[in-house]
């Protein structure tokens, strides 16, 4: 759906933030990790047409993305932004949610009923006459968040999306992201947060000083310590807890994990 | 005797056995200006030195705002109603400036793009700012700042402009400018959300090494298995009001967090699933509950 070839990008023309980066996107849920620097945003923002390529090719939907502007791209590709005061500019978060799917050129009648629903998705739709930068910080991320949805786009993007988000906020995120996967929209995220990667995500790609240092299925990449040390990455909590008590299979879940420490001491105790 | 304890610690004094008592919380109350809530509600706790308290529970529940009370920008930038008392390293809050606190106790925001300053042009400058407004020498400026820099891991981009880090920098640069400082309470509200793993470690780390060296630490933050990894104490927050605060074994081993809105680390939720404790009490952290799988009774 997203193919990336040869990709490489530069701030100042001197030293290179990606180089040589080749990806292809497929429909699995998609985070993408790795330290701080590394260039993850850089991606995402080019992808979404905010950066243009130094040099190589993107496609969307086979398309060529230089052949069109961002703002043609924007009713396709929607994107969350890391610092929610990079993307809030609106005087209430009705409009906030609003000005996507106008902009778009959505009809209003649709562009509210989008926005309404995507308010309530994420637990603001009480809030809808409020100033946005009156909100808590993780309030502000959860509008951002809900004007992206609104624009119903194919494509949805995050980056760090759980920022200050508590244990609710965590949920109501997830519930997105699990919705959106069946809506059959292509999701990916930049994250720090391992948990939450292993929760909701299919395919992990792990990014080290602007390259692809390692690609495969959230379960495979979690079992590979040793490379996600040189990106600065640990793995979620219950999978390091997994590896200790010996598991044999990896778990990402807690439910997975107590069903194979179960079965591991029944085994041992000779029960079955 | 509480009392006591406090007046001979604003001498200078250090009673035999007993920690010095670095923040003291008493019945705070706080509203902000046009709100009708309590945003804090009978708040009460201490903190000796050398001590590393973590505030927890739900958005908005307060631990910002309580942040704040701790350097005085509650009540004295944002205004509103305030009663009760807080007194830090000695000094009441109430009756003294934002600045006289300020050399006692730094605080990193919640996010850290407000922090930075806009007025510096690169990232070693923004971290030497509050330096030159102690009005430190020269020689000590660069010391303490290049430390820093180097601590945080950021030394690489000391040349180039603030706004033009990434997020991850950007909250490490906030934590570097203020540990420079020194200061001798150090008050961080989520400071590792923005990081990566090993980042987010690595600062919990210096903060226990600062904690060795008796500064004490403040610390807001989502993550319950790092609160109760590092943290010494935990205070649950919910609504504005105080539920709990306690050690971090006996708060998640002996109460239903989940109630103010907090779950327990995943390796107490997956012991309490799965083992029978010998001695009531839960593991909290990575190492207790591998420790836990491997020895204890198995509920099958
Ligand atoms: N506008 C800019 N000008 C110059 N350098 C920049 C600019 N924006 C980012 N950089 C640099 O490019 C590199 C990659 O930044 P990017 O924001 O893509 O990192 P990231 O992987 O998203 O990191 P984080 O996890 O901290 O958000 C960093 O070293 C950053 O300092
Ligand atoms: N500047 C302000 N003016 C008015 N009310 C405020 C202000 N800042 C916070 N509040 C309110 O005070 C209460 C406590 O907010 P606070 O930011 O301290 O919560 P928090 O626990 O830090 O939340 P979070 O986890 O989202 O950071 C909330 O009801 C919030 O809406
Ligand atoms: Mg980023
Ligand atoms: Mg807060």
């Amino acid at each position: 759906m997203i193919s990336v070839s040869r990709l490489h990008f530069s701030y100042d023309g001197k030293s290179e933030v990606l180089s040589d980066i080749n990806i292809d996107i497929d429909q699995r849920s998609t985070a993408i990790i790795g330290q701080n620097g590394a260039g993850k945003t850089t991606f995402i923002k080019i992808l979404k047409g905010l950066l243009k390529p130094g040099s190589g090719k993107v496609t969307i939907l086979g398309e060529d993305t230089a052949k069109r502007s961002a703002a043609q791209w924007a009713g396709v590709i929607g994107m969350v932004f890391q610092n929610p005061n990079d993307q809030i500019f609106k005087k209430t978060v009705l409009e906030e949610t609003l000005f996507g799917p106008l902009n778009i050129k959505m009809m209003p009648k649709a562009a509210r009923e989008n926005a309404m629903e995507a308010l309530s998705a994420v637990g603001l739709a009480d809030k809808t006459d409020s100033n946005p930068y009156d909100l808590n910080l993780s309030d502000k991320k959860l509008l951002c968040i809900a004007s992206v949805l609104a624009m119903n786009t194919r494509v949805v993007i995050f980056d760090e999306p759980t920022i200050a988000q508590d244990w609710q906020g965590m949920e109501r995120i997830k519930n997105i992201i699990k919705a959106l996967k069946v809506q059959g929209k292509l999701v990916m995220t930049v994250v720090h947060d391992m948990d939450f990667v292993a929760e909701c995500f299919e395919r992990v790609i792990v990014f080290n000083e602007g390259k692809v240092l390692l690609d495969g299925s959230t379960d495979y990449v979690f079992t590979q310590t040793d490379i996600l040390r040189r990106a600065c990455v640990s793995p979620p909590h219950i999978v390091q807890l997994g590896a200790l008590a010996g598991l044999r299979r990896v778990c990402l879940t807690e439910d997975e994990f107590v069903l194979a420490y179960r079965e591991k001491r029944c085994e041992e105790l000779g029960v079955s | 005797m509480m009392l006591d304890v406090r007046r001979i610690n604003a001498c200078g004094l250090n009673l035999e056995g007993c920690g010095v008592k670095k923040i003291i919380v008493e019945h705070l109350k706080y509203r902000y200006p046009q709100s009708t809530e309590l945003a804090l509600n009978d708040i009460s706790f201490e903190a000796e030195e050398g001590e590393k308290i973590g505030f927890i529970g739900c958005n908005g529940s307060g631990k910002s705002t309580l942040c704040q009370a701790l350097t005085g920008l509650v009540p004295h930038f944002y205004r509103g109603a305030y009663g009760g008392h807080v007194t830090v390293d000695g000094m009441e809050v109430m009756s003294s400036s934002i600045s006289e606190i300020a050399v006692k106790v730094g605080i990193v925001f919640q996010n850290p793009f407000t922090q930075v300053t806009g007025a510096k042009e690169t990232v070693y400058d923004e971290v030497a700012f509050g330096l030159e407004n102690l009005g430190l020498p020269r020689g000590e400026i660069i010391t303490r700042a290049d430390a820093a820099l180097k601590l945080l891991r950021i030394d690489r981009f000391k040349d180039q402009a603030p706004f033009s880090l990434s997020g991850g920098q950007m909250q490490r640069m906030a934590i570097a400018g203020m540990i420079a400082m020194r200061p001798r309470i150090i008050v961080l509200d989520e400071p590792t959300s923005q990081l990566d793993p090993q980042g987010s470690d690595e600062v919990y780390q210096a903060l226990d090494d600062l904690s060795a060296q008796g500064l004490t630490v403040v610390l807001t933050e989502h993550k319950i298995e790092k609160v109760a990894r590092y943290c010494d104490k935990i205070l649950i927050l919910q609504n504005g009001r105080s539920m709990a605060f306690d050690t971090p074994a006996q708060l998640f081993s002996a109460k239903n967090t989940e109630a103010w809105g907090v779950r327990p680390p995943v390796y107490t939720r997956v012991c309490r699933e799965l083992l029978r404790p010998p001695a009531g009490v839960y593991p909290v952290t990575l190492a207790e509950a591998g420790e836990a799988l491997a020895n204890w009774e198995v509920i099958l």
